[in-house]
């Protein structure tokens, strides 16, 4: 076996100089595709009119085109019909399309979540003078919140992985260099097998932040 | 000071309501009794609008809503006008049963944080929950559960609080503390109208008594007459059959 370990070792501090921009990606891109999920998935639930057929629609195109598909889209195709979106830069661009994929997904999964809450939670919201969006910031979303957060760590740590897509905008993120590495040493295993532990450690350190989430958000229902 | 004329429910070609009419003076405590399935829990539920009454109009206080006619904003000042005390308690699972009884002074009536949760451990001290203030509902008993939703339906600043079979859940060991609570209440004249097949209680505390049956009123009356003298037979049947039971 021709395994260069030492290689290896000094390609992470190498690598982890770009884990911020990837971080910033992942990290910005799920705070706006959250914020946007919970308001889909509102409006799916309380079926307002128009906005509703709107979100079906929106749904329907992020979940049924892949996300490299969409980013190409953005990024190569639009400035090219919108002349003002030249000047979008690979980041923002790769911001954008990984924010509304996702939030597609997680609309989908925060909605479910909304409708297990018990019906009761909103008759009992509305028996004492709140309006539905009262109930539904104040009571339905936080208990919605604890239902959907396993599944909207799962997303996290899919949308964590999916930035190295962003590599084939030209934003130099872990995987560009990764591959610039391998490419100009010809070590690929040992490039892609670093690259592959960063994202490995990084996810695990997330899914350890989300057991203690779990645990906070489950307070009120341990007897 | 409640009204309701000619009020009546269909769910999908299944009459529940047929033209109900009745009033409550304010500090009265109204009873209703009857059969299973006779509209008296919808009967409530459209007193707070959470069921949408088809034909009729409601009263209570200040505002008055024609059904098919209410606006939204209606319909919250109305359901403002009463509270709910449910048969499967529905407190909020995310709160404590201090921030239960709060919520609604924070969120509806904008009351500053620190005065809501102070009234807020009064109410909770009168029901005799001082001490469980900051536990959640999933640690509490039934019965400890339905005296934070009582509480929390104190707290409402509505003019009457609708009771929707508030034992019939409970444990028996539990009834008799929820009833406490409920005649304590009673006592100070708060207006309350309560579904119950409780028939004890309604005899003891109801100042007036209405038996429902086949989504209509049967009767209506002080309990002396219902109990010793109902006027129609089929009260008599129903109670004669209740208190056996």
């Amino acid at each position: 076996m021709n395994f260069d370990f030492i290689y290896t070792l000094e390609l992470f501090p190498i690598l982890l100089k770009y884990l911020g921009v990837t971080m910033q990606m992942a990290l910005i891109g799920f705070v706006i595709a959250l914020v946007l999920a919970v308001a889909i998935a509102v409006v799916r639930v309380f079926a307002v009119p128009v906005l509703n057929q709107v979100a079906i629609v929106f749904i329907s195109f992020f979940r049924g085109t892949p996300l490299l598909v969409q980013l190409f889209l953005l990024y190569y195709g639009l400035p090219q019909v919108f002349p003002w979106l030249v000047g979008l830069d690979a980041f923002s661009a790769a911001v954008i399309g990984l924010s509304l994929h996702f939030s597609a997904y997680m609309a989908e999964s925060i909605r479910a979540a909304i409708l297990g809450v018990d019906r009761s939670q909103m008759e009992a919201s509305l028996s004492i003078g709140m309006t539905k969006l009262q109930a539904m910031q104040r009571i339905i979303l936080p208990q919605a919140a604890r239902v959907a957060s396993p599944s909207l760590m799962n997303y996290f740590i899919d949308m964590i992985k999916s930035t190295s897509l962003a590599f084939t905008l030209g934003v130099a993120e872990i995987m560009s260099k990764a591959q610039m590495e391998a490419s100009s040493s010809f070590k690929f295993f040992e490039s892609f097998v670093a690259v592959a532990i960063v994202y490995w450690v990084v996810v695990v350190i997330f899914t350890q932040l989300q057991h203690r989430l779990e645990i906070h958000l489950n307070r009120a229902y341990v007897k | 000071m409640i009204n309701v004329s000619n009020l009546s429910k269909t769910f999908t070609n299944h009459p529940v309501l047929k033209g109900i009419d009745f009033s409550v003076q304010q500090g009265e405590i109204v009873v209703i009794i009857g059969p299973s399935g006779t509209g008296k829990s919808t009967l409530l539920r459209c007193l707070n609008y959470l069921e949408t009454p088809t034909t009729g109009t409601i009263q209570i206080g200040p505002i008055k809503v024609e059904a098919g006619h209410a606006s939204s904003k209606q319909i919250t000042q109305l359901r403002q006008q009463s509270s709910f005390v449910f048969q499967n308690y529905a407190l909020f699972a995310n709160k404590t049963a201090l921030e239960n009884v709060a919520e609604g002074l924070m969120t509806v009536w904008k009351e500053p944080k620190q005065q809501a949760l102070a009234t807020s451990m009064k109410i909770l001290e009168q029901v005799g929950l001082g001490d469980k203030a900051h536990q959640y509902p999933a640690q509490l008993s039934g019965g400890q559960q339905q005296r934070v939703g009582i509480a929390r339906a104190m707290a409402a600043k509505g003019e009457v609080i609708l009771f929707d079979e508030p034992t019939s859940a409970l444990d028996p060991e539990w009834v008799d503390e929820v009833l406490a609570v409920m005649k304590q209440l009673a006592r100070s004249k708060q207006t309350m109208i309560v579904v119950t097949h409780e028939m004890q209680f309604a005899r003891e505390v109801a100042d007036k008594i209405i038996f429902m049956e086949g989504g209509h009123i049967v009767e209506q009356g002080p309990p002396e007459q219902l109990f010793n003298a109902p006027q129609s037979e089929r009260t008599r049947a129903f109670l004669a059959r209740a208190m056996k039971g």
